[in-house]
């Protein structure tokens, strides 16, 4: 029952993104901009660039994400079928962890797959890429988990804007500490490693209890 | 009772059939939010085979009483008890199937790929199919029509046919003639009286008994709580 | 039905907390004022100065309780969302949310004494230390809570829902701390904490314990009232309640 539902759940969202294929591309299409204003904002020097390039990526991917973060729940929480799902004879908590995943690989993948070019455009030092794209990898699956959990708590507003950011700031402070944090140790020539598994620790924590902690919150705020 | 261990014939003096428990039971039954009273203490019961029609003008709590029962809301007092059991999640999920004031429709989805997602969800009657299930209820030709490009009318029809592919036994229907033109309203009808003569139940609100299901149907009145 | 439970169970009606807080905090406050006049006196006036940072230490006698105080306020208001959504008691609810604004206030102290202290320390208001970035980060899961609460209509859902938000901080809030502290060593090198090397010498700690006291026994007066003021707002429809402002 459970993987029925999951099908079903991935097949229409992918549907789903297939008839607004534009609208995937935004968040990418963001990143981009936070970019470009933070290359303006240093003055282009390569040798200033390069040294924060890896932490102005991963602040464009996490504003980035937290910018998609609206669009999780938002649409189905609007025409009823949230409410369907909470009806349904599966856990709340798998479709929200279903729905998660199937988010995160149409927001956060295209700003995966899009963070070497945007490298090159911030002079990233080439030996930081692979820590980065891992960082980010494990990094962004727990962004949306955190994320997941603030957007079903603002679920039913309408304006939510700069509270959604508020509540989950400080949720994200460790995830940006440990895989910005990671970067920099490769770059100072420390191991990365010890910064990775604890992401890696956080996710697998993350991917059981983010989505309990998230169809409580949609039971409340639909209540 | 005596006992009756294998081979006794004995009988129990009055041989009376236990009569089933009713399909919904709700004892006590009151919500309140913010403080203020919205119904209650409620108490009534649906049996399989039956509707209960509840009626009430607009605001008098009719659709929280709906959402109450369906488990989206939490009683302040009172039980609720399916088949004889008490109503937890897992059997409200299987027994009950609601109709909201949503049609919990994607826009961007064609009406079968619609249904494809709510039978993947809720599972499948069987013996019916999606687009069976369309031509059921009029939409015989709609199959790759956008929920977008659907009348408000022609989308209550979709919702009915999601409806109608559930396997669950128990019916809450929150306006189901809204939306709909005379045919339509018979349609309800129609749906309404198959599924009770398969011994399934339906709840429905309504503001007016003029669209009631020409079946064995129960009133419940709500007023205004003091 | 032993007393105590009983009790408890009575003060779960709102027109008797009602009674219940009005008559219990000010002898809270009363208790309070003394005790941090004590505190401050002391601090002030009869310990000697730190031989190594002189006279600017003194503020350490509000620095560390305030920012005890905003980590303990944390945690009660955890504990009490936790006991409001298991167990559905709209008194724990009331109790969690009126413990936000008293948490942030402290918070907020504990920042503002930090920065202070800080100046004559590092030469800058702000210098990133491990602990008051946590204090930091604190300060913005505070205000998220009662961010949340006020921005839901229904009260019971709105504290439930903030309440959540408040559960989830609690179990984040050693990850918090871990991180920023390892992003300090990585980034600062070790920096000279707040404290300093020395250990505090016994004879400067009295002080310390009355504000600490202080500050605990002005938490329960302050939540008290708030809570007291919350109820009231939520059951201002009642009868009891009109019949208190005189109206009926």
């Amino acid at each position: 029952m459970m993987l029925t539902a999951a099908r079903a759940l991935m097949a229409r969202d992918l549907r789903l993104l297939w008839r607004r294929r534009g609208d995937a591309l935004q968040p990418a299409l963001f990143a981009l901009l936070v970019v470009v204003l933070f290359a303006l904002a240093l003055g282009a020097e390569a040798q200033v660039m390069a040294k924060v390039a890896a932490a102005v990526l991963w602040l464009s991917v996490l504003l980035a994400g937290l910018l998609a973060l609206d669009t999780l729940f938002r649409g189905d929480a609007e025409d009823g079928s949230l409410e369907q799902w909470m009806l349904a004879p599966v856990p709340l908590a798998w479709l929200v962890l279903v729905r998660t995943c199937m988010h995160w690989t149409t927001t956060a993948l295209p700003l995966l797959i899009a963070t070497p070019v945007l490298g090159e455009l911030l002079r990233l030092p080439r030996d930081q890429l692979p820590v980065l794209l891992a960082s980010l990898a494990l990094g962004t699956p727990l962004l949306s988990l955190l994320g997941a959990v603030v957007a079903a708590l603002t679920v039913g507003m309408r304006r939510s804007g700069i509270l959604v950011a508020l509540l989950a700031l400080p949720l994200y402070v460790p995830v940006l500490v440990f895989g910005a944090g990671s970067v920099a140790a490769a770059a100072q020539g420390l191991d990365p490693t010890g910064a990775l598994l604890l992401l890696a620790a956080g996710l697998v924590l993350a991917l059981v209890l983010a989505p309990l902690a998230a169809a409580a919150a949609i039971r409340i705020a639909l209540s | 009772m005596s006992d009756c261990g294998p081979g006794s014939d004995s009988r129990p003096m009055h041989d009376s059939p236990i009569p089933a428990p009713p399909l919904l039971a709700a004892r006590g039954l009151a919500f309140a939010r913010n403080e203020m009273p919205v119904f209650g203490p409620l108490d009534f019961a649906v049996d399989a085979g039956e509707a209960l029609l509840v009626q009430g003008d607009n605001g008098v709590g009719k659709t929280t009483l709906l959402r109450v029962l369906a488990g989206l809301l939490r009683a302040d007092a009172g039980d609720i008890a399916i088949d004889g059991r008490p109503a937890k999640p897992a059997l409200r999920a299987r027994a009950i199937s609601y109709l909201g004031h949503l049609p919990a429709l994607k826009a961007d989805l064609t009406a079968l790929e619609n249904l494809d997602f709510l039978c993947g969800l809720h599972g499948r009657r069987r013996g019916q199919l999606p687009g069976h299930a369309l031509g059921i209820v009029g939409l015989a030709g709609y199959q790759d029509t956008l929920a977008r490009q659907l009348s408000a009318g022609q989308k209550k029809r979709l919702s009915l046919a999601r409806l109608w592919l559930a396997p669950a036994p128990l019916w809450l229907l929150d306006e189901p003639y809204a939306n709909l033109d005379l045919e339509g309203i018979n349609l309800v009808n129609r749906m309404v009286q198959a599924h009770l003569r398969d011994g399934g139940a339906a709840l429905l609100t309504t503001h007016g008994a003029y669209a009631a299901p020409p079946v064995r149907t129960r009133m419940l009145e709500l007023r205004r709580a003091a | 039905m032993s007393p105590l439970v009983r009790w408890f169970h009575q003060l779960g009606s709102p027109p008797y907390f009602d009674r219940f807080a009005q008559r219990w905090a000010p002898w809270a406050y009363a208790l309070a004022l003394p005790m941090l006049a004590i505190g401050l006196y002391g601090a002030l006036f009869q310990v000697p100065a730190d031989y190594q940072q002189g006279d600017s230490f003194r503020i350490l006698y509000i620095h560390v309780p305030s920012a005890w105080m905003s980590l303990l306020v944390y945690g009660v208001m955890a504990l009490y969302a936790a006991i409001a959504l298991i167990w559905r008691i709209k008194l724990c609810e009331i109790l969690a949310m009126a413990c936000a604004p008293i948490g942030a206030a402290f918070t907020a102290i504990t920042l503002a004494t930090g920065s202070i202290w800080g100046k004559p320390m590092w030469g800058t208001w702000w210098d990133w230390d491990p602990r008051l970035t946590t204090e930091l980060i604190l300060l913005f899961l505070y205000l998220g809570v009662i961010g949340l609460y006020n921005a839901i209509d229904d009260r019971r859902a709105a504290a439930r829902a903030a309440g959540l938000l408040a559960i989830v901080g609690v179990t984040l809030l050693p990850v918090i701390h871990y991180s920023v502290g390892w992003w300090n060593s990585l980034h600062q090198g070790q920096t000279i904490s707040l404290f300093g090397q020395s250990k505090m010498d016994p004879s400067m700690l009295p002080p310390l314990w009355w504000m600490v006291a202080g500050t605990h026994v002005w938490f329960v007066g302050s939540l008290l009232r708030r809570a007291r003021a919350d109820n009231l707002r939520r059951e201002a429809g009642k009868d009891w309640v009109a019949r208190l402002a005189g109206a009926l």
